[in-house]
């Protein structure tokens, strides 16, 4: 089952990512524990990431726990909303989880404006996730303004993959 | 500056000591080395030499700020060890002359000769200066002073600007401090040589609370720290397991108000300086952020995203009251910088699209736009004089900029990749700010004139940013 998931989040994504204004060159790796292993595709190995788990979660996204916004802009376009769509079936899966929306700006902004920005970038995409019938009460939001880039490069392209919007299970 | 108020501000300053009154530091004669030296005959001198005309009391831009200055070191009437340095008031002489010399030097204002390249005058000299000596030297002015360590430990430092050309003495005054105190005399001393000579406040004795920064990019450490403002006295506040942002003092140095990601969540603390003890500025669940205090310390202003909307409020700095929403957009209003008066605030919203700086009165009232044709105006900060706004103006990369309140006159000072976060000397004169270098990040202090052409960089022990200068201290 999760093999599945994964493979067509993969193709939509990559599909979806074509199409998008500004889209990111490279998918971004998962922003957490790195150290711990993708689930094993391998049918036969009953260990992994329980689901619910930021591993879980992150594995079965495959990058659509990441949306990515225009410069200075919060709006959610057709590739956020299929990313978003994707977290909110995860969510609906695995109805005890939590989850945390982290805002993120690029370093081309003033650092106060650029915590707001944060702030309104997640909870563009909390909102839509209720929307999408998620709970209030299992989303929460943070706003990390400049301070956590992905890609430390001072390029159009880097500021590109740093503007976002990342979804995280609260463990 | 006559000697008489020359004399009442030494009295004045003489509070500094903190500890206890000292009945000593009202008699004029602490400010005689010697015991010789009659103030009242000095004073009816000064007078005269400002009287006659033979010097102007505040000399114009061409000729002072390239005034050739002697500043030896200081002169002590016994050589004796002292909390200040372990080598004795001699040693201590010579350093508190390097400091006032850095100070004057490092603002690009005057060509000083510092203690190091000059004969060292005797303690009697110090108010009879052998100016055929620096005549000789081709100096226009001469700064001397004296240091003594009292009986009770602390420190009484004089400080005199002498003409040599007129051999005349231009002003003098005197402070008592405690030994961990004594880099604040001779601040005292560059403001009391600055002031008279360019006719501008004094604003060396004041500190610097920044974000020290250390680490790769993608794993910033940022720490709380403060500083002098020539960097001495540097102290970490914060231990850098979370991050802290935007720090403030307030306005009589007690406390720093600042965000901080210790709950994980961006909030703005209280920190007091005494009891080393923090809290909320206000009970919320929402992040706050951008922190600012009213001139009189008695507000701070803050921005609050509620629902991802940020508006900026205030809440009274004593703590407990209920907060006050200034502005209402739907668009991010954020950060704030209120007139020395306390009359008016100045903040920055994007409610036309993009960032650009307002001007309200301190109860939200008659919001208007003051930046236009400038490219994105960020950050702006009042000037402690009143006549200036400083700002971050985005058109492209990112400058430090200054305009009138109205929004008139923009003039571009500074022309890094990225230079943001505008504050102000007491004196508003010089403006800080930090720059971050393309692709490492790496950021500095660096500070600038109103004219733009001195830029000079803050040395920090690490990468430093967010700057927030703080007035003369009390």
């Amino acid at each position: 089952m999760n093999r599945i998931v994964i493979a067509l989040t993969m193709s939509s994504v990559l599909a979806l990512a074509a199409c998008k204004k500004e889209p990111p060159e490279v998918i971004p790796p998962a922003p957490r524990d790195v150290s711990t292993p993708a689930p094993t595709p391998t049918p036969t190995a009953p260990r992994g990431p329980q689901p619910g788990s930021e591993a879980h979660f992150s594995a079965a996204m495959a990058g659509a726990d990441t949306i990515y916004f225009d410069t200075d802009q919060y709006d959610i376009d057709a590739t956020d909303m299929a990313a978003l769509r994707r977290q909110a079936e995860y969510l609906t899966q695995y109805p005890s989880t939590r989850a945390l929306i982290e805002g993120n700006a690029d370093e081309r902004g003033t650092r106060d404006y650029n915590l707001a920005l944060g702030e309104r970038r997640a909870n563009a995409a909390r909102a839509y996730l209720v929307s999408l019938g998620i709970a209030e009460n299992r989303l929460r939001t943070v706003s990390y303004g400049e301070e956590r880039p992905v890609d430390t490069a001072s390029t159009p392209a880097a500021w590109a993959r740093n503007r976002r919007a990342v979804t995280v299970m609260i463990e | 500056m006559t000697l008489k108020s020359a004399y009442l501000a030494f009295v004045a300053i003489a509070g500094l000591a903190a500890a206890a009154p000292v009945a000593a530091q009202s008699s004029p004669s602490v400010l005689d080395p010697a015991g010789i030296g009659d103030p009242a005959v000095d004073a009816a001198a000064g007078a005269e030499v400002d009287d006659d005309g033979g010097i102007t009391v505040t000399v114009t831009a061409d000729n002072w700020q390239d005034t050739g200055i002697a500043i030896p070191a200081f002169a002590t009437n016994r050589d004796q060890p002292t909390p200040a340095n372990s080598a004795g008031t001699t040693a201590l002489g010579q350093e508190l002359a390097r400091v006032v010399f850095n100070d004057l030097r490092n603002n690009g204002l005057f060509r000083p000769v510092g203690p190091d390249a000059l004969p060292r005058p005797s303690y009697e000299q110090i108010t009879a200066p052998a100016f055929a000596t620096w005549q000789g030297r081709s100096a226009e002015m001469l700064v001397q002073g004296f240091v003594r360590a009292g009986s009770d430990g602390r420190l009484t430092v004089g400080c005199y600007l002498y003409d040599v050309a007129l051999q005349s003495e231009l002003a003098r005054e005197g402070w008592v401090v405690l030994p961990s105190e004594w880099r604040r005399a001779a601040h005292k001393c560059a403001d009391l040589v600055y002031s008279r000579l360019s006719g501008e406040s004094p604003f060396f004795d004041s500190r610097i609370a920044y974000i020290a920064e250390t680490g790769p990019k993608d794993n910033r450490i940022k720490r709380l720290a403060v500083m002098d403002s020539d960097g001495a006295n540097h102290r970490f506040i914060t231990n850098g397991r979370s991050t802290a942002l935007t720090p403030r003092y307030s306005p009589d140095y007690g406390k720093i108000a600042y965000l901080s990601y210790t709950d994980g969540n961006p909030r703005i603390y209280v920190y007091d300086l005494e009891t080393r003890n923090q809290v909320l500025v206000t009970e919320s669940t929402n992040p706050t952020f951008a922190p600012r205090w009213s001139p009189d310390g008695k507000w701070i202003l803050y921005s609050m995203a509620i629902g991802g909307n940020t508006d900026i409020y205030r809440v009274s700095a004593s703590g407990g009251g209920t907060p006050i929403r200034l502005t209402d957009s739907p668009a991010i209003d954020v950060g704030g910088s209120y007139s020395p008066d306390g009359s008016q605030i100045v903040f920055e919203s994007d409610r036309s699209g993009v960032q650009q700086c307002y001007v309200m009165n301190a109860d939200g009232s008659n919001q208007r736009r003051i930046s236009f044709n400038s490219g994105r105006c960020a950050t702006p900060e009042w000037s402690p004089r009143g006549d200036q706004i400083a700002f971050t103006r985005i058109a492209g990369d990112f400058n430090i900029a200054v305009m009138t309140p109205s929004g008139g006159n923009v003039r571009v000072l500074t022309h890094g990749w990225q230079d943001e976060a505008p504050t102000w000397a007491p004196n508003g004169r010089i403006i800080q700010f930090f720059r971050s270098e393309r692709g490492s990040g790496d950021s500095s202090i660096w500070q600038v004139d109103l004219t733009g052409d001195n830029l000079r960089r803050l040395q920090t022990p690490v990468g430093a940013s967010d700057p927030a200068w703080g007035p003369v201290l009390p």
